[in-house]
């Protein structure tokens, strides 16, 4: 099994959610980061004064899958998540050693 | 301070229909009375607690649009200041009502409207408790209600111009007295102690505000010397704003306004939401505080002047702010464009009865301008005011102020105010000149006492680490959004002092 852990833009988190159901997953962990990168942040003016934001608002999607279906996954939330400019996001893949489903005790592919 | 009309012949005619109405609704119930002892005293009677009545009821009502003020600075004020210190803030515009009601009941009212000499009122200083026969009318105002036979006697003859019952006088000038008071709270913002900004509350009500009151409305020398204030850019306002100067002065600037390098840095206010309606709450408010200055219902054509004019000073205010910051900043700045709008109102209130309505757009545009450049210039100065507390009421109050000489016009001074002084342009701007300077430096002074007596005794100022976390936890225990992840301003972090 796999996770995968999806930085993408906040405007992004629907497409990247359905791709993910086209593929039969089912269940994601969302939440909302900021972060630095090749991005950078940009400057805001508030009466008359500038600022800088570096830190860029971000939606993190955490999902976990079968190791047969990792290539269409990265593939699907790539072409999703794209737009060609900085700021796009990153994919982290880790290997995942045990999923356990609480409530029946389920254990490996089955509990995803 | 206005309304002593000239127009007894309408009132005349208008008396004399009342008169004839009363009888005719009146009559058969004294058919059925036996002998009534005169029935042309109870038409009068009746017709003069009617009058009473009337006007009673616009004194309240509008004074308690301006009490809904309260509700227009809290949310213009949390919403120009950041999350972690919405608590506070809110905290702070709530209570100073309540302070300003004990503060002006004790000792306020008496200071500013007793009879006493030039500067201070002398009778019936504590709890509006000198003999007052309101709604009596003094001599002069004998036209404010025709129906009325009683003369005024009470130690209150500066405001015995409004037919009102005593009660409804102290409420309308206590609302006034409280909107002063709720000025020095966004420009002291997240920064003060909780317990001194609420004993310079009081402070402020029971002092400062009423003896300057008392020399412009009360019947001190600046009113009895031709200086003209309708409803108070100076008493109420450019007071507030003199207050908040002293304790910008004595506080400093927040943690990392001002960087060692000189750079100016932006702390943004965590909701344009809460600072636009707050505007329009008090863009509502001041169609009380204005058109209500009048105390009387009686001269239909001066509230209509004095409403239109309101409203137009506030429309290019917030037009002139947007323009100005467009050209200057790049950008219609939203928070910019509210400060003009309130710096309209401001600039408007002084003169709202004694100008024109083509003079009040002119007045209100330029104050939308000058608030703009007001808070550049006070960035620059190092003068930290989070919501534009000091552009707004200190400057444009002084603004409206000298333009009410500027643009006086002594036939609507006549018609609207009833306070012409028959002065030319140039002089009225002399007497308003001098106003301002003797406002300015009385309110500056004794702001900066109270002050730094209480920096000297229990400090005003909260600690470091407290503003770092927010004043919120700091000074009340708990926050404003708990369920709600907040991410601080990065740019203050950098040069804790």
């Amino acid at each position: 099994m796999k996770k995968l852990e999806c930085i993408v833009r906040p405007h992004k988190l629907e497409e990247v959610k359905g791709a993910l159901e086209a593929l039969g997953v089912l269940g994601m962990t969302v939440s909302e980061v900021r972060g630095v990168g090749r991005q950078k942040g940009h400057t805001e003016h508030y009466r008359g004064s500038e600022y800088t934001v570096d830190f860029l608002p971000k939606v993190k999607i955490e999902v976990i899958i079968p190791n047969e279906t990792l290539q269409q996954a990265v593939e699907a939330v790539s072409k999703a998540a794209k737009t060609g400019k900085f700021g796009d996001g990153k994919i982290f893949v880790f290997s995942v050693e045990e999923v356990i489903r609480i409530r029946t005790g389920e254990v490996g592919a089955q509990a995803i | 301070m206005k309304s002593l009309q000239k127009e007894s012949t309408r009132l005349g005619w208008a008396a004399f229909f009342m008169v004839l109405m009363a009888f005719m609704v009146t009559r058969p119930m004294f058919a059925q009375n036996a002998a009534p002892a005169d029935p042309m005293k109870a038409i009068v009677d009746n017709s003069s607690a009617m009058r009473i009545g009337i006007d009673t009821v616009w004194v309240l009502v509008t004074a308690m649009l301006v009490f809904w003020m309260n509700a227009g600075f809290a949310l213009v004020e949390s919403g120009l200041c950041q999350a972690k210190n919405c608590t506070n803030i809110l905290a702070k515009n709530f209570i100073v009502f309540a302070a300003s009601t004990i503060s002006f009941w004790v000792l306020g009212w008496g200071l500013m409207f007793g009879d006493g000499n030039g500067f201070i009122g002398l009778n019936g200083l504590w709890l509006v408790s000198g003999t007052d026969n309101s709604p009596a009318l003094g001599e002069a105002y004998a036209a404010m209600n025709p129906f009325s036979t009683v003369k005024y006697e009470g130690v209150y003859s500066a405001i015995n111009w409004t037919p009102v019952p005593l009660w409804a006088k102290f409420f309308f000038q206590l609302v006034f007295a409280g909107t002063a008071a709720t000025i020095v709270s966004g420009a002291v913002a997240e920064r003060i102690k909780f317990g001194a900004f609420l004993i310079f509350s009081f402070l402020l009500v029971a002092f400062i505000y009423p003896v300057t009151g008392h020399w412009i409305w009360g019947g001190g020398f600046l009113g009895s010397n031709n200086f003209r204030d309708f409803a108070g850019s100076s008493v109420v306002h450019s007071v507030g704003g003199w207050a908040a100067l002293a304790g910008v002065i004595a506080l400093g600037p927040r943690l990392g306004k001002y960087g060692k390098d000189g750079k100016i840095n932006a702390i943004p206010g965590h909701s344009m939401t809460s600072a636009a309606l707050g505007v329009l709450v008090l863009w509502l408010g001041w169609f009380g505080f204005n058109p209500g200055s009048t105390m009387s219902a009686g001269n239909g054509t001066a509230i209509a002047h004095i409403l239109v004019n309101t409203n137009m000073a506030a429309a290019t205010g917030a037009l002139g702010a947007l323009l100005t910051a467009w050209i200057l900043l790049k950008k219609p700045d939203l928070s910019m464009i509210l400060n003009g709008c309130l710096a309209g109102l401001v600039a408007i209130t002084a003169p709202c009865a004694f100008v024109s309505i083509g003079s009040g757009a002119i007045i209100g545009l330029f104050g939308g301008a000058l608030v703009v450049l007001a808070v550049l210039m006070f960035d620059r100065l190092k003068l930290d005011d989070p919501v534009g507390a000091l552009s707004v009421h200190l400057v444009n109050g002084i603004w409206g102020t000298l333009a009410l000489g500027l643009f006086y016009d002594n036939q609507v001074s006549t018609d609207i105010a009833a306070l012409a002084t028959g002065l030319t342009r140039s002089q009225q701007f002399m007497v308003q000149l001098k106003g301002v300077f003797w406002v300015g430096l009385f309110a500056f002074t004794a702001s900066m006492v109270f002050w730094y007596l209480l920096k000297l005794t229990m400090g005003i100022r909260v600690s470091v680490d407290e503003e770092m976390e927010g004043l919120d936890v700091g000074e009340h225990g708990n926050r404003a959004y708990p369920d709600f992840v907040i991410t601080g301003t990065t740019t203050i972090s950098e040069s804790r002092i």
